[in-house]
C-alpha cells in the first residue's frame, strides 16, 4: 500500500490563529501537507478540527497566519478560488440535495467544469449535449468506483446514512480534486460502514493520487489509514507525526485519556 | 413435437463440431449480430460475433504465448463477464479445458480443486479474486499464471505471475500479426471427443469431484433441448447465476453458441432486478430459491400497498390461480366468463406484475436444481409465465427430463428428453442412459465406476418413478428418504419445501429418520419478518434479536401448523407432520459448510453440528443453550451463542378415509 510516492509540500499552514470574538478557536498552528499523502487532523470535541478545515477551505478568515498553497501565498482563501484550484470537501453534516437522485447529486460536483450556458443546457444544443454526455461518463465512473450502481436513480434522502456519506464523497470526487478535505467521513457509521469508507479513502488516494486531509475523532481508524497525523486540543497543536509517534506522544495520551501529570 | 429427421441430422452434425467452431460459424454468418452485452457505466455495451471472434483470437494467442498447451486445465473465477466468456472460448480453441469455479468460494476451498485438477493457469475477474489466487498460490506454488480482467486496486501488486487481460490481448495481437492463421490451426486440431470443460460438483457429501464433459456430450444434449423448445438466435438471456454451475453453462454458454442468441451480463448482483427489466429476457432460468425470493418481495410489497390495490391483487390472483395455468396449457374447457376475468386481471395485475419482475417477454422459463414447491410453481404459471420444470444434474449435462408445452404439472418433471433412457433400479434408484453423460470423473476411476456401470447406465442417487403418463416423479435423494419409527416413509425435502413456501421461512431442516416424530429447524427470512415486525411496531436489534421474538415464533408456528394440516390430508405424508420446532439464531451459511455453494441444505452435517438441539427437541425440553462457531468471509472464526426456545406445534389427525368423508 505504501508504494505510492509522497511528494513535495503542497499546502503549508503557518502560524494560523483564529478567534471568534473572545473565543480562541485556533492558536498559532502550523503544519504542512505533502502531495499524495493522507493527512489526518484529530482531537477531542471542540479542539478546533472543523475550524482548521474551514480555514483551508476559505470559509473562515484567520486573524493571523499565512497559507501557502502550491507556491501561492494567501492571507485568506476564498471558497470559490479554492474550488477552482482543485480542492474539494465533504461535510460532517451532509449537505446533499435530498430530493435529487444519487446521479444528479454527483453531477452537481461537475458544476465548475461545465462550460455551456444555462440556455444552451436547457435546449440541449449540440455542444451542450456532448458536454453533458462527457460529464455523465465521468460521473458514471465515480458511481462504478464507489459501487453504488444500484442506487443511481434513487433520491438521496431515501438512502441509509452510510450510503449518503458515500454519495457526498462521490460529489467531491466529481470535481476531480487534487486535494480532498474530508470532515469526519466516518461519523455515525457502524463498523462495517467504517471499514468500507476506509477502503474507499485508501482507493481514492491510490487510484487517483489525490492528496487527502481528513478530520476524525475515531483514533483507531485514523491510525490505520493516515501517513501523518496532527493532533489538536483546545485550539492548540499538541502533536504531529506518524501514527506511531503520535500514539506514543504523552500530551496526546493525556488529552485523550485525561491523565494527570 | 418436432422429432423430424431434419432435427436428428442437425444433432448428428453439431455433435461433430466443437464450441470454438460454433462461435466461428456465427462470426462468419452473422458478424454484426449481438453476441454479448454488458452493462458498463450505466449503458449496455454490445459485442458482436465478429468482435467476439477478434477478441477470442487475440486472447488465445496471448495465452499460448504464456505457455498454455493442449489438455491443460485453466481456472475461471468471477461473475458473468463477457471477457470470461471470451476467455472460455479461447481456452477451448487451444484445446485446453476451462474449469469454472464458484466466485464466492474461499481460497482454502479452492486449493483442493487446484491440486486435484493440476491447474497452472487462472483467469479471474478482479482484485478480490486475485487476492484469493495469491493465497492459493502460497499453498500450491504450481499456479504460475494469473490473468485478471479489472485492474482496479492492483496497481501496486508487483508479482511476476500476474498479468492483465488487457496486456494479454496486446501480446496476442502482436503475435497474430506474424502468425495470422495460428488460432484457426489450433481449432482445426480439436476433436468433438476432446474434453470441453470440467465442473466440480458441489457434493453434499465428501470432496468435490471433477466432471469431464466432451464437446459432443454438451453440444448434442443442448441441441436436442434447443430443438424441443424451438430456440432461435433472437432469444435474450440474462447471465446471472454462477458460471461454475452446470446449468448456467448450458443455458448461457452451450445453448448460446449453438443458437447464436444474445447473452446479457448485468452490471452487478445488486442491480439485477433493474437490469432484467431493461433487457426483458425471452428465455429465463431460475433455481427455486430465486423464484422464492421474488415471490417474497412481491408479497411484502402487496402487504404494504393501500387497501384497494391489495384487494384488487387478491381478487385477480384468486382468478389466476383458478384458471391461469389452464389457459396457459391451452385448456379449451375454461369458460368465457373466466377468460374475460383473466383478461381483465392481465390488464390490471398480471401484466404490470410481470413487467416489474422483468418477465414481460419471457417465452420459456425453466426451474431446476432443486424440487420446487407446488404453490410457488403454480403462482408463476398462473401469471401466464411459461415456467417449466426440468430434471438433470452436472453429470448428465442437465437435460434428462423436460416438461413439454401443454404437459406441465407441478408434481412431475416431465418425460425423458429425446435420446435419453430412464429406468428405476430394484432399490428404487433412478438410472439414466443418455448421449450427455459425463465422460468420467477426473482422476477418480472408482467414483466413475460407482456411478456409471458397464452398460452405460448412470446412477443418479435420486429416488423416483415414471408414472402412468411416462412422466418422471422425483421423491427425494435416495439416501435421504428414510422411515419413521412407525414404518411410514419420511421424505425430509418434501416437508422442508412445504415450509419454505411461506415468505417468512427462508430455510428449513426436517429430521425424523428412525424417530417416532418429525422435528424441524427453521431459518426466518429476515426481510419478510422484518417487514412484518415493522408493520406491527415491533422493535428489534438485528437478526438474532428478531429471530428470538415471541411474536415471530407465533408467526412461524402458524406457518408450521398450516403445513401440518396440509400433510394430514395426504395419506402418504400424514405421519410427517412437524410436532416440534425451533428457530435458529443464525442463518445457515455455505461458509460454515451448512449449505452447499448452490445453497442446498446439508442435512446430515447440520444434524451432527446441532446435535444438542435435535436431542433437546426429542427430549421435549423447553429450551436449550448452544454455542456455535461461525466463519467470516475473510476466514476469521468467531462464535455465537444463544439460548433457543423449543416449541410444540399442533398436529392434526390424518385425513378421514374416503368412505367416511362421503
Amino acid at each position: 500500500m505504501n508504494n505510492r510516492k509522497i511528494g513535495e509540500v503542497v499546502l503549508d499552514l503557518k502560524n494560523i490563529s483564529l478567534a471568534f470574538g473572545g473565543v480562541k478557536a485556533l492558536t498559532d498552528i502550523s503544519f504542512d501537507v505533502r502531495e499524495h499523502e493522507i493527512r489526518a487532523i484529530i482531537g477531542p470535541n471542540g479542539a478546533g478540527k472543523s475550524s482548521m478545515l474551514n480555514v483551508i477551505n476559505g470559509v473562515y478568515t484567520p486573524q493571523q497566519g499565512e497559507i501557502i498553497f502550491r507556491g501561492q501565498h494567501f492571507h485568506k482563501m476564498s471558497s470559490r478560488k479554492v474550488a477552482e484550484m482543485g480542492v474539494a470537501r465533504t461535510f460532517q453534516s451532509l449537505a446533499l440535495f435530498k430530493g435529487m437522485s444519487v446521479l444528479d447529486n454527483i453531477m452537481t460536483g461537475r458544476n465548475l467544469r461545465m462550460k455551456s450556458g444555462i440556455l444552451a443546457q436547457m435546449i440541449r444544443l449540440g455542444p451542450a449535449e456532448r458536454e453533458e454526455i462527457a460529464h455523465r461518463e465521468h460521473v458514471e465512473r465515480i458511481i462504478d468506483f464507489l459501487q453504488i450502481q444500484s442506487f443511481r436513480k434513487i433520491p438521496v434522502g431515501r438512502l441509509p446514512y452510510g450510503l449518503q456519506k458515500r454519495v457526498d464523497l462521490g460529489r467531491a470526487l466529481a470535481m476531480e480534486p487534487s486535494l480532498l478535505l474530508l470532515d469526519e467521513p466516518m461519523a455515525g457509521m457502524n463498523l462495517e460502514e467504517k471499514q468500507d469508507m476506509s477502503r474507499f479513502i485508501l482507493d481514492v488516494n491510490d487510484e487517483f493520487g489525490t492528496t487527502i486531509v481528513l478530520i476524525e475523532h475515531d483514533m483507531s481508524v485514523v491510525m490505520d489509514i493516515s501517513d501523518r497525523v496532527v493532533v489538536l486540543d483546545y485550539g492548540k497543536k499538541i502533536g504531529d507525526g506518524t501514527p506511531h509517534e503520535v500514539r506514543n506522544n504523552e500530551n496526546v495520551i493525556a488529552a485523550y485519556l485525561g491523565v494527570a501529570h | 413435437m418436432g422429432d423430424s429427421p431434419g432435427d436428428a441430422a442437425q444433432v448428428r452434425e453439431l455433435g461433430n463440431t466443437t464450441f470454438p467452431r460454433l462461435a466461428w460459424r456465427h462470426a462468419a454468418e452473422r458478424p454484426q449480430a449481438p453476441a454479448l452485452r454488458e452493462k458498463d457505466l450505466g449503458i449496455w455495451q454490445t459485442l458482436t460475433w465478429h468482435d467476439l471472434k477478434v477478441e477470442v483470437e487475440a486472447i488465445a494467442a496471448g495465452l499460448s504465448a504464456q505457455g498454455l498447451t493442449r489438455g491443460a486445465h485453466v481456472a475461471l473465477v468471477g461473475e458473468n463477464r463477457p471477457r470470461l466468456y471470451a476467455a472460455m472460448i479461447a481456452v477451448q480453441a487451444l484445446g485446453a479445458v476451462p474449469v469454472p469455479m464458484y466466485q464466492d468460494a474461499a481460497a482454502q476451498e479452492m486449493v483442493f480443486v487446484f491440486e486435484n485438477a493440476e491447474i497452472h493457469y487462472a483467469i479471474v475477474e478482479d482484485q478480490e479474486q486475485v487476492d484469493k489466487m495469491l493465497e492459493v498460490r502460497d499453498r500450491y506454488p504450481a499456479l504460475g499464471c494469473i490473468v485478471y480482467d479489472d485492474p482496479r486496486g492492483l496497481r501496486n501488486y508487483d508479482r511476476p505471475e500476474l498479468s492483465s487481460y488487457e496486456g494479454l490481448l496486446e501480446m496476442g495481437r502482436g503475435l497474430l500479426k506474424s502468425h495470422p492463421g495460428f488460432v484457426q490451426a489450433e481449432i482445426d486440431k480439436g476433436s468433438p471427443e476432446d474434453a470441453a470443460s470440467m465442473f466440480y460438483t458441489s457434493g453434499t457429501t465428501g470432496s468435490p469431484k471433477g466432471v469431464i464433459h466432451t464437446h459432443r456430450n454438451l453440444i448434442s444434449m443442448s441441441t436436442v433441448a434447443s430443438q424441443m423448445e424451438k430456440l432461435t438466435s433472437a432469444e435474450e438471456v440474462l447471465a446471472y447465476l454462477p458460471m461454475a454451475w452446470m446449468g448456467q453453462n448450458i443455458f448461457s454458454y452451450a445453448q448460446w453458441l449453438i443458437n447464436g442468441f444474445t447473452v446479457n451480463c448485468p452490471e452487478s448482483q445488486a442491480t439485477l432486478t433493474a437490469d432484467m427489466r431493461e433487457i426483458g429476457p425471452t428465455y429465463y432460468f431460475a433455481p427455486p430459491r430465486v423464484l422464492e425470493a421474488l415471490l417474497t418481495q412481491v408479497t411484502i410489497r402487496m402487504e404494504d400497498a393501500a387497501a384497494p390495490k391489495r384487494r384488487l391483487y387478491e381478487y385477480f390472483m384468486a382468478v389466476a390461480l383458478r384458471v391461469g395455468g389452464r389457459i396457459l396449457d391451452g385448456d379449451g374447457s375454461v369458460g368465457l366468463g373466466d377468460r374475460l376475468r383473466y383478461a381483465m386481471g392481465k390488464l390490471f395485475v398480471y401484466g404490470p406484475l410481470r413487467n416489474s419482475l422483468g418477465m414481460s417477454r419471457v417465452r420459456l422459463a425453466y426451474t431446476a436444481g432443486e424440487a420446487i414447491g407446488p404453490d410457488l410453481f403454480v403462482f408463476y404459471r398462473s401469471l401466464g409465465i411459461n415456467l417449466k420444470q426440468l430434471y438433470g444434474s452436472t453429470e448428465t449435462a442437465v437435460f434428462v427430463c423436460v416438461q413439454p408445452d401443454g404437459q406441465v404439472r407441478a408434481d412431475t418433471v416431465g418425460p425423458p428428453v429425446r435420446g435419453v433412457e430412464v429406468k428405476v433400479s430394484g432399490a428404487g434408484e433412478l438410472l439414466i442412459r443418455s448421449p450427455g453423460l459425463l465422460r468420467e470423473y477426473y482422476k477418480n476411476p472408482e467414483a466413475t465406476l460407482e456411478v456409471k456401470d458397464a452398460d452405460g447406465w448412470y446412477h443418479t442417487g435420486d429416488a423416483g418413478y415414471l408414472d402412468a403418463d411416462g412422466h418422471l416423479r422425483i421423491i427425494d435423494r435416495a439416501k435421504d428418504v428414510g422411515k419413521l419409527a412407525g414404518g411410514q416413509m419420511f421424505a425430509p425435502k418434501y416437508v422442508e419445501n412445504k415450509l419454505k413456501f411461506f415468505p417468512f421461512i427462508k430455510e428449513a431442516v426436517a429430521f425424523g429418520d428412525g424417530r417416532d416424530r418429525v422435528m424441524a429447524f427453521v431459518n426466518i427470512d429476515f426481510d419478510a419478518c422484518a417487514n412484518w415486525a415493522e408493520r406491527r411496531n415491533l422493535s428489534y436489534a438485528g437478526y438474532v434479536d428478531l429471530a428470538s421474538r415471541p411474536e415471530i415464533r407465533t408467526l412461524i408456528q402458524e406457518c408450521i401448523e398450516k403445513v401440518n394440516a396440509d400433510l394430514a390430508a395426504d395419506p402418504m405424508m400424514s405421519a410427517s407432520q412437524v410436532s416440534r420446532f425451533l428457530i435458529l439464531h443464525k442463518e445457515l451459511d455455505a461458509d460454515d459448510d451448512e449449505l452447499t455453494r448452490t445453497r442446498k441444505v446439508r442435512r446430515r452435517f447440520i444434524g451432527q453440528k446441532y446435535q444438542v438441539l435435535t436431542d433437546a427437541l426429542y427430549a421435549g425440553l423447553p429450551e436449550q443453550y448452544i454455542e456455535t462457531q461461525v466463519r467470516f468471509e475473510d476466514g476469521r472464526v468467531g462464535s455465537v451463542s444463544a439460548t433457543l426456545l423449543l416449541s410444540d406445534a399442533k398436529t392434526f389427525a390424518p385425513a378421514p378415509a374416503p368412505r367416511r368423508a362421503a
